[in-house]
């Protein structure tokens, strides 16, 4: 029961900046400082959390069903629902009853990062590193909680798909082959017109070839849950197709042994036709038919509001989740969870009035009940100022921030200027002359104090480690790029996908919709599309149908009067 | 301090002379809610948009009647002349089936002498 409180008393005493470490260590415990050694403790756990993760990572479609989900789901929601009033953003100090953690795996996402954290989360499933092709084809089954099973179905929708590609691609060949093979000799001969014809079956073989290699058996971007039901329909397609192109050649060629060889080539050409056709209409279908606006897609961040709209056009719903995350890592700014509450000494305000402290005596229950409700009821008739006391923390954070903004841009104004590139005609002696990693690290020390404190004070520095800035310098060094280039990425709080791959970049998404996501997008349709932290609840609207009309203006018709005192004569 | 503002205003009446199938008065008319009056010279508030009396032609029936040149017209008739469209007044002026128009007319000049003579 002591112990978590004494945990907190620790790391209030652990040095908060005030003194001088060398710099450069300071910046290296940027990410992980005070905290460290609570994080240490509870390190085990959290990467139980996120091996349990790993596990179903695989498929991005929710079920309710399955025992091991639903249990870590639970453990996650208590968690957090707990860490909201506990330690997120400042270093206040909050008392718990005892037996609860004092941060559990949600709360230290907050500010001070652990520089591990990045390895103990499991990205990359087993399937997306191993398999080389199709994100949706076939699926036999969906059964969620056997992860090997869906492997072993995605493989077999790729299986699958070889092999009809492979069948569709050798039938005109084998058209071709087998009245030459079995009964040449009764063959008449053929000439010119099939010389041409088999010209156009090689070149359109290989454009087929080619196509369907670029339409279909690409690496995928993203795995989908459901069966993409545009491309088994094509399959299903094919097949027929060339199922029945065997029926005809069977019946009527082979058993009866067809001596007219140019009948046969033509035959196997219009096969070859056909199939291009359907590569063709697979182009409109997987291809075009999205490029046309329909409809607006309004994505909502849930943790903080932050809102794009987006025009797509005919798609299913889980193509179109996958359009939205595409567009996400680079339109919306990055999550950053401090920025998410108000500052404690806001709410602490109301709080104070009855902060109920139960240490384990049952004989004063009583008492403490009747006085934590008479405290209540006095809280309750207090009148609540707490907006005025947001509005001024916010005019200070602000003054704040643009004070250490200033002093940050003067101090890597005055840094650049103590570099300049080696022109050809300076004599230096070898001994001065540096790369650009050099070249950033000397005149890193100058402006790494005044980036440290701006970064603190915008709740940045989790996102920014000082071997990352330093390579952003050196970047910039070597571009040739001005000062306020380098501070661009610093400035403004950038999309996800401009920071460090291995922190933000988290591959897996789970989509929650009412309806099946093979649905196609219709006005009004809700999906979300859920991590751990946050979710993007994603609406549809239609775009309106315009009625545009037309009206002729004849040039000549522009005419004008001054707005002058007009006299008349009476 | 008070302000006291004085309106001298004067009656005229003007006998409309036929000339071929017209009667015509002999003077000419400018301003109207629907005109600018920011180019009125003869307004001393620029905000003014009432009749202003703009040219007096020689001779004619409104001379001899007394109008003169800047005069603003308050009524025509009875009618308000104050609050009018610059055509309303052209119309309210033009009657066919009127010989005699009695207008009340408010002059600067006129203020002007009676405020310089209290002064004094």
């Amino acid at each position: 029961k002591i112990e978590p409180l004494k945990v907190t008393v620790d790391f209030l005493k652990v040095p908060l900046g005030l003194k001088k470490p060398p710099l450069k260590e300071a910046l290296a415990a940027l990410p992980g400082k005070p905290k460290s050694h609570i994080l240490e403790r509870h390190k085990p756990r959290r990467s139980d959390a996120m091996d349990n993760e790993s596990q179903y990572s695989g498929y991005s479609y929710k079920s309710g069903h399955s025992r091991s989900s639903r249990k870590h789901r639970d453990r996650r929601e208590r968690h957090r629902s707990k860490s909201r009033e506990g330690t997120r953003g400042d270093k206040s100090v909050t008392i718990q009853a005892p037996g609860e953690p004092l941060l559990d795996n949600e709360s230290t996402r907050g500010d001070e990062r652990d520089d591990n954290w990045g390895e103990t989360t499991t990205v990359v499933t087993g399937t997306s590193e191993h398999s080389i092709s199709h994100d949706d084809l076939t699926r036999i089954t969906k059964d969620m909680e056997d992860s090997a099973h869906l492997d072993c179905s995605r493989h077999l929708g790729v299986a699958l798909g070889v092999a009809l590609a492979l069948l569709a691609f050798l039938t005109p060949l084998a058209f071709l082959l087998l009245p030459q093979l079995l009964w040449r000799e009764e063959l008449e001969p053929c000439g010119t017109p099939c010389e041409g014809l088999f010209i156009s079956v090689a070149f359109k073989l290989l454009i087929l070839l080619l196509g369907s290699w670029a339409l279909f058996f690409r690496r995928p971007k993203a795995f989908f849950p459901r069966v993409f039901v545009f491309r088994a329909l094509l399959m299903v397609l094919v097949f027929l197709l060339v199922v029945s192109y065997w029926l005809f050649y069977g019946v009527r060629i082979l058993d009866s042994r067809d001596r007219n060889y140019r009948g046969v080539v033509q035959f196997a050409v219009s096969l070859v036709d056909a199939l291009l056709f359907v590569h063709y209409l697979a182009v409109v279908l997987l291809e075009l038919r999205q490029l046309q606006p329909q409809f607006t897609l309004k994505a909502v961040r849930s943790a903080d509001g932050a809102s794009r709209f987006y025009n797509v056009g005919h798609l299913s719903i889980q193509r179109a989740a996958v359009w939205i995350l595409e567009n996400y890592y680079h339109d919306f700014p990055v999550y950053n969870p401090a920025l998410l509450n108000l500052p404690k000494s806001v709410l602490s305000k109301k709080m104070s009035g009855f902060k109920v402290y139960s240490l384990g005596e049952e004989n004063s229950t009583n008492n403490s009940t009747g006085q934590s409700r008479a405290v209540i009821a006095a809280a309750a008739r207090r009148r609540d100022n707490s907006h005025n006391e947001f509005y001024y923390e916010e005019a200070e954070h602000e003054r704040r921030v643009r004070k250490r903004r200033a002093r940050l841009v003067v101090a890597v104004e005055e840094a650049f200027t103590h570099i300049k590139r080696l022109q050809e005609e300076d004599q230096k002696n070898p001994r001065e002359i540096m790369d650009p990693r050099e070249a950033a690290q000397a005149i890193f020390a100058s402006m790494a104090r005044a980036m440290q404190k701006y970064l603190r004070t915008t709740k940045q520095q989790p996102y920014h480690t000082m071997e990352s800035i330093l390579q952003h310098l050196e970047f910039c060094i070597t571009h040739d790029m001005t000062p306020k280039a380098f501070l661009e990425r610093y400035l403004t709080a950038g999309p996800t996908i401009q920071y460090h791959k291995d922190r933000w970049l988290a591959k897996q998404w789970t989509l929650v919709s009412e309806e099946p996501v093979t649905n196609g997008l219709k006005d009004g349709v809700v999906f979300v599309l859920k991590r751990q932290d946050f979710s993007l609840v994603v609406s549809t609207k239609k775009i309106p149908f315009f009625k545009l009309s037309e009206e002729f203006v004849d040039p000549k018709s522009h005419k004008f009067i001054m707005r002058l005192q007009s006299e008349t004569s009476v | 301090s008070y302000l006291i503002s004085f309106s001298f205003q004067q009656r005229i009446e003007i006998h409309k002379l036929r000339q071929g199938d017209n009667l015509i008065l002999g003077f000419s008319i400018g301003g109207g809610i629907d005109q600018d009056p920011t180019q009125n010279p003869f307004s001393e508030d620029k905000t003014d948009k009432g009749i202003y009396v703009t040219r007096v032609t020689a001779g004619g029936p409104a001379e001899v009647a007394g109008l003169q040149i800047g005069d603003k017209i308050m009524q025509v008739n009875g009618w308000d002349m104050t609050m009018v469209t610059h055509d309303q007044a052209r119309k309210r002026l033009t009657k066919r089936n009127e010989e005699v128009v009695r207008l009340l007319v408010t002059r600067q000049s006129l203020q002007k002498a009676v405020q310089q003579s209290m002064m004094s």
